[in-house]
């Protein structure tokens, strides 16, 4: 039994990715499974500062031989576990072969002992994001309305559709202002990938699909549990977006 | 002119050499009965930098300050996330001009070319001569949508301005161009972003040289019709 490897990206920063990372990652806890968030945004990671940890061993030291593997795992509020990549990794930025093998390697070392491995990638479709997201077997990709991020979310679904020849999309939309406009937004997205991304995949190569795991509605709530540097989960569980939140983590895991 | 010694608390110092260096170079000095105060030693202080940052054949930022201003770049990159572009370029097949009309028309084409490159930029980009025939010019905030326009402009500059080294003699002079974008939001390395420049700039040379090749940023552009599909219809027409 090894864990299902679902990594969560999106086109444009901060529409609150390392956000629904964290939250998802306590709720999927709560059903039971064992989570682990690997922080794969190695050039401005910081999954730490939305935790409120002050890791001393970080990837990092893995990387460059200087900590075991066990020691850069640590126990995140929430009833998961991270492995955070640590700032000032800057030699890792662009994706070298070594930076990828040592990757591949932790991510196969820690899949057994977990149910499931978030990977929280960099925003953007760089390699160093590609290439964490070509380490999952899943993929999530973190929308919200605004049509910047709607644009740069599809962008990454067609780039990921195209080069990594993914046919499911999971999508999540953020800071919805009223109920149903996530299943409006992947409709829209679904539109304009059946028209333009599945005829450039080639005949037989069959449509791509997006599949909406849920949306989370704009919730003062959330801004609340942010300046605290708390997750949503643990301060405010019964505030709507903790409920989508919840919601989600239930389609990923259903009972 | 002869370097002045300064009085006093000063006089211990030596700036013999430091002074004359200045004045050969063409740089002003304060007042001369400044000479010796804090403000004065301030002076020479901030001359001998700008000295030790230019190049002294074309004028250009130098190495040393090239190196400088494009960590501060990568540095802006990330947080800032906006695009920009590093340009390296190299005069072509510059052996042959230093072989056929000798060292001081090589330094003439290099003057040129220097010039050239600062004609077609913005004052807030950089401008530096690498070294030998080599020149980097750092672009902030260049949407990858102009990059092959500003690195053709150049290079067309050059190629359309005939070099004087001679009573009568011209020479054509033709450069090629790499260039690659910071990745935006990641936090690159300086050293990478010149490798990633280099390795277009090898391609330049590779296809024939007298071009600009641009490393594509790894974004799947979204085309006008995409994106009217996108958003064409009302979002909120089946909520209704």
């Amino acid at each position: 039994m090894t864990a299902r490897i679902l990594a969560v990206t999106s086109g444009k920063g901060g529409v609150g990715k390392t956000f629904v990372s964290a939250n998802l990652a306590a709720a999927l806890a709560r059903r039971g499974e064992r989570v682990l968030v690997l922080d794969a945004d190695l050039g401005l990671a910081n999954l730490d500062v939305v935790l409120n940890l002050f890791p001393k061993i970080t990837l990092h030291d893995v990387f460059t031989g200087k900590a075991k593997l066990d020691d850069a795992i640590l126990p995140a509020p929430g009833g998961f576990s991270v492995l955070l990549a640590g700032s000032g990794l800057v030699e890792y930025s662009r994706l070298t072969s070594e930076v990828r093998e040592q990757l591949l390697k932790i991510i196969e070392t820690v899949a057994p002992r977990y149910d499931r491995v978030l990977l929280d990638t960099g925003a953007g479709i760089s390699d160093v994001v590609l290439f964490a997201v070509s380490l999952a077997t899943e993929v999530l990709v973190v929308a919200t309305p605004e049509p910047t991020s709607l644009t740069d979310a599809y962008a990454t679904i067609k780039v990921l559709a195209t080069q990594q020849q993914r046919h499911a999309i999971s999508l999540v939309v953020n800071q919805v202002s009223r109920t149903g406009e996530g299943r409006v937004i992947r409709g829209q997205l679904q539109q304009v990938v059946d028209r333009f991304v599945t005829p450039m995949l080639g005949e037989g190569a069959g449509p791509v699909k997006l599949e909406l795991l849920g949306e989370i509605p704009t919730d003062k709530a959330v801004r609340e549990a942010v300046q605290k540097r708390q997750l949503l989960l643990e301060t405010l569980p019964g505030s709507e977006a903790a409920k989508g939140i919840v919601s989600i983590a239930t389609k990923l895991s259903p009972a | 002119m002869t370097p002045q010694t300064p009085p006093s608390e000063t006089s211990q110092l030596k700036l013999g050499a430091a002074l004359q260096l200045l004045s050969q170079s063409g740089h002003v000095l304060p007042e001369l009965n400044d000479v010796g105060s804090a403000a004065w030693l301030q002076a020479v202080i901030d001359a001998l930098c700008n000295l030790s940052s230019r190049d002294p054949l074309t004028g250009l930022a130098n190495r040393r300050q090239f190196e400088l201003a494009l960590a501060r770049e990568v540095d802006r990159v990330a947080r800032a996330g906006e695009p920009a572009l590093l340009l390296i370029a190299d005069i072509d097949r510059f052996k042959s001009v230093n072989d056929n009309h000798g060292h001081a028309a090589g330094d003439l084409v290099i003057q040129s070319v220097a010039q050239s490159l600062m004609e077609c930029v913005r004052p807030m980009d950089t401008v530096a001569r690498l070294g030998g025939e080599e020149f980097a010019i750092i672009l902030p905030n260049c949407p990858p949508a102009f990059g092959q326009t500003v690195a053709e402009r150049i290079r067309g500059k050059v190629e359309r301005k005939p070099v004087a080294i001679g009573l009568s003699e011209t020479i054509s002079i033709t450069i090629s161009l790499g260039g690659a974008f910071a990745p935006q939001w990641v936090r690159s390395s300086a050293p990478l972003w010149i490798e990633r420049a280099d390795q277009q700039l090898y391609r330049a040379k590779a296809e024939g040289r007298n071009r600009a090749c641009l490393e594509m940023p790894p974004v799947s552009l979204v085309s006008a019709e995409e994106k009217g599909l996108l958003f064409g219809v009302s979002q909120f027409e089946d909520l209704e």
